[in-house]
């Protein structure tokens, strides 16, 4: 065959097979978020807000579930932030070429990706199984253990973007090191810091294997940290594998809310991303 | 050298006379240097503490299992609790067999939409469809392990199943992998719903490394009249190719560690006697996510925790891996100009 | 698709401003060219003639547009869709811009060397082999017969023979450039575009590439843009002046240098600007 039209044959094969293989992506992609839009705002309700998690096959809502999620990643967040911050300042700042910036960014890389349920065996081992109880508490150090990293991760990378001259700049004017980090090159990343902060408010939002043996699950309201309580995640897994009808439309309900939790937060972070390169 | 040592001299005494309203703020400043330097040099150790404290209480929780079943451990398939005996052949070889799946589909979907996005949407489609694919890595993997139960399985067990059977069944060898009941769980819909979740994280990272191409390098390969294909196959591809790998790595670290996108799906099943891959199954994500919190003996909690021991080993083993070759990239990627 | 076969030799017509002597032969005509990114306007009514088997330089202060008119003579512009050209661009009397154009084929006539060494991720051998292999099928002999023509063209034969399994990336940058020279006469194109082909080289480097310039013009045509005024004095037979998009002088290399007919140009090459 003329090896001029062999090779646009081949061309024209491999760039369409790449078209059918982006099509095949974003067909899943609107496939999953389709079926969750349709069967979750059915089951949306303002009932779905004010009552408690139900026995099978009977009314109730996610209540519990989500004012438990809304506390344990709040305080995740809280606790995770400033250490990753902090942590993150040591590898931008400080610990360029040491052995312990070099480590504990490679350690810190992998914790990055490592399993999140493997996290969760870690909190169970360490806390729960000491204390002798599932308690939300253990449920937020699961959940603070993985932001860690992805503030770590953020920070350095956003404390690297700042010019060296800005920072040499305050030096010069004689501030000491700390309120150069803290007051100029902190402050000048801090859009990019926050954004590192919302992404990882996203992905402990819908995070379950942490959670399912450190704050285990609750059926009824409660605040106490020390004992078991109910998040959206689990609550969500235990729902859609069961068997009942109500159950697993409640189940669509709450990905409904953590999808649209989780793509909201996510495409804020971009926008501030956004901002901040222009 | 006199002269110098003059005007330092010069330096230090009105230096002298001043330090007298300023010692107090300069001491101030070099104590806040100091506990701010070593706090956060605490706190990146404490990132190495954390690592190594999970290791650590990974090892002393397994520890009963592995005294007890030793080595064995890895290849007994006899996981009974009623009578104390855990062996994790059945959940190794579902993580295996569902990661293998995952990558068999998801490596040339992700080349593909990496070369899509690269070389031929037009510019204005290119930063939104690259948005939809990392907001695709962004969705909790409880809304595909859900959406895969309820809505794929049933799908999968109504046409695709029979329709493989029909097809590839025919084929020798390989053909027993799409045998048995169409049950719709088991190996196979985990594997492909791993495969849905891990293409946004392959995908992004390929383009990302074809991007760092170099444009010349590109268009020199164009200038001798090579076609968009031959210029991703024979110079893209080969000039990323450390990259690309590490992306796939990672996508397999990711998959190996992935609880519920398969625990849904997957079947819950212990007992494996074919290589159907239709067959229900258990992985040691969703071995450890159904029968933990439920375990009653000291052995059994023991075991799954080696079988967390196990899957973090491999996993911290993968994850250096694709850390290693991403970063030679960079580096490679450095020198190359 | 048309194929760029039919070669019409044009007989250079003979006017005032003709450079005398020689009788060249028309091998690239430039008709009322345009170029345009996105909006902006970078080419402005660009005429031109380039002439078979000498070498053409542009020069011009840096934005003046030279390497955007090298660049549309194999069209790289359209690898970026907001880069439009219009007019003509003639190759033996065929309209290059034209959309029905065989680009593969145009790019198999029409070489091009860029400003920095690109050998591609694979051996000196290969490297060579690679464009060759896009255009024609070669047995294993005619493929190492072409190879080694290409490296003794570009002067590279006597530092790689030993070494063609290597890694095309272990040469030096000078070797490399050398490499990249012979990759695109492999292919044996009738026309060789150089976009400033020494300026990521050391002097020495330079020295030897220019006097290729000089033995590889007995067989191709040579387009070559540089910023430097004496390295286009050294290499070349035409010389074209830009400046802002426009073509402000164009002739016989030692005219334009010795009496340059523009103010223009007079400033630039006396270094009164640029």
């Amino acid at each position: 065959m003329d090896l001029r039209r062999q090779r646009k044959i081949v061309n024209g094969a491999a760039l369409g097979l790449s078209l059918v293989a982006m099509v095949f992506g974003l067909f899943w992609l609107c496939w999953i978020l389709l079926t969750v839009l349709q069967l979750g705002v059915s089951g949306l309700s303002l009932g779905l807000f004010t009552m408690m998690t139900p026995a099978p096959q009977s009314a109730g809502g996610l209540a519990n579930a989500i004012v438990g999620s809304l506390i344990t990643v709040g305080l995740a967040t809280l606790i995770g932030t400033p250490v990753g911050i902090m942590a993150g300042v040591y590898l931008g700042e400080y610990g360029h070429n040491t052995w312990l910036g070099n480590v504990t960014r490679f350690i810190n890389d992998i914790l990055l990706s490592a399993p999140s349920i493997i996290i969760g065996l870690f909190v169970y081992a360490v806390y729960v199984a000491p204390k002798g109880s599932f308690s939300g508490l253990a449920g937020v150090f699961a959940l603070a253990i993985l932001v860690i990293p992805v503030v770590i991760r953020t920070t350095e990378n956003m404390l690297l973007l700042v010019p060296s001259t800005l920072r040499e700049a305050a030096f010069a004017l004689g501030a000491p090191r700390w309120k150069v980090i803290t007051r100029v090159t902190l402050r000048a990343s801090g859009a990019g810091i926050l954004t590192g902060v919302l992404l990882a408010i996203a992905r402990i939002s819908g995070e379950t294997a942490p959670l399912l043996f450190t704050a285990l699950s609750n059926q009824f309201w409660s605040l106490d940290l020390s004992g078991p309580m109910a998040t959206l995640p689990v609550t969500i897994f235990k729902f859609a594998m069961s068997p009942y009808k109500d159950w697993q439309e409640l189940a669509w309900a709450g990905v409904l809310l953590i999808t649209l939790g989780v793509l909201a937060l996510d495409i804020l972070a971009r926008l501030l991303v956004k901002n901040e390169v222009k | 050298m006199n002269g110098a040592n003059d005007v330092a001299t010069i330096r230090a005494e009105e230096g002298r006379s001043l330090s007298i309203d300023l010692s107090p703020r300069k001491r101030s400043s070099r104590l806040g240097d100091w506990v701010f330097g070593n706090i956060a040099r605490t706190l990146a150790f404490a990132v190495l503490l954390v690592m190594a404290a999970i290791i650590a209480s990974l090892v002393w929780g397994a520890w009963p299992a592995i005294q007890r079943f030793g080595i064995g451990f890895l290849w007994s398939n006899d996981w009974n609790p009623p009578a104390q005996k855990f062996g994790a052949l059945v959940p190794i070889y579902g993580t295996l067999v569902t990661s293998a799946v995952a990558l068999v589909i998801a490596v040339p979907v992700s080349f593909g939409i990496a070369i899509f996005l690269t070389e031929l949407s037009p510019v204005w489609l290119r930063r939104s469809l690259g948005t939809a694919i990392e907001l695709l890595a962004g969705i909790p993997s409880i809304v595909y392990g859900m959406w895969g139960l309820l809505v794929f399985a049933p799908i999968l067990s109504g046409y695709v199943q029979p329709f493989l059977t029909s097809t590839l069944g025919g084929i020798p060898v390989l053909g027993r992998l799409f045998h048995g009941p169409p049950l719709g769980i088991g190996l196979l819909s985990a594997g492909i719903i791993l495969a849905i979740m891990i293409i946004p994280f392959i995908a992004s990272v390929m383009r990302d490394v074809f991007e760092i191409t170099p444009p010349l390098l590109k268009e020199s390969a164009y200038a001798l009249g090579a076609t968009t294909w031959e210029v991703v196959w024979h110079v893209v591809l080969p000039y990323t190719k450390i990259g690309a790998i590490g992306g796939i790595v990672l996508g397999l670290g990711r998959a190996l560690g992935e609880t519920m996108a398969v625990t849904f799906v997957i079947g819950n099943n212990n007992f494996v006697d074919t290589v159907s891959l239709y067959a229900p199954s258990n992985s040691i994500t969703s071995a450890l996510a159904n029968e933990f919190a439920e375990a009653e003996s000291q052995l059994y909690t023991s075991s799954l925790i080696e079988l967390g021991l196990i899957l973090f080993f491999v996993s911290l083993l993968v994850l250096s891996a694709s850390k290693l070759l991403l970063l030679r990239l960079k580096r490679s990627e450095g020198q190359g100009t | 698709m048309i194929p760029f076969t039919n070669a019409l030799r044009q007989e250079q017509q003979t006017g005032p401003d003709a450079p005398p002597a020689r009788q060249p032969i028309t091998h690239l005509t430039m008709k009322r060219f345009n170029f345009y990114y996105g909006g902006f306007q970078a080419l402005k009514n660009i005429n031109l003639d380039v002439y078979k088997s000498c070498v053409t330089a542009f020069i011009g202060p840096s934005g003046c547009g030279k390497s955007t008119l090298l660049r549309a003579i194999n069209r790289m512009y359209d690898l970026y869709p907001n880069q439009r050209a219009e007019g003509e661009v003639l190759l033996d009397g065929m309209n290059v811009l034209d959309p029905h154009a065989d680009i593969i084929d145009l790019r198999a006539r029409v070489g091009m060397v860029f400003q920095k060494p690109t050998p591609f991720p694979m051996s000196i051998y290969e490297n060579i082999a690679f464009g060759v292999r896009l255009h024609e099928r070669l047995t294993r002999a005619q493929m190492d017969d072409r190879v080694e023509w290409a490296l003794h063209k570009a002067a590279l034969w006597d530092e790689a023979k030993d070494k063609l399994t290597q890694s095309g990336m272990s040469l030096s940058g000078g070797q490399q450039q050398r490499l990249c020279i012979a990759r695109g006469i492999a292919v044996r194109p009738e026309i060789l575009l150089l976009d400033e082909p020494t300026s990521a080289l050391d002097p020495i480097s330079t020295a030897k590439i220019e006097e290729l310039i000089h033995d590889l013009k007995q067989e191709f045509t040579i387009v070559i843009v540089t910023h430097n005024m004496q390295q286009a004095a050294r290499v070349s037979d035409y010389t074209a002046y830009m400046y802002l998009g426009e073509l402000i002088e164009f002739g016989d290399t030692d005219n334009l240098f010795i009496k340059p007919q523009n103010k223009q140009t007079e400033d630039y090459i006396t270094g009164r600007f640029g």
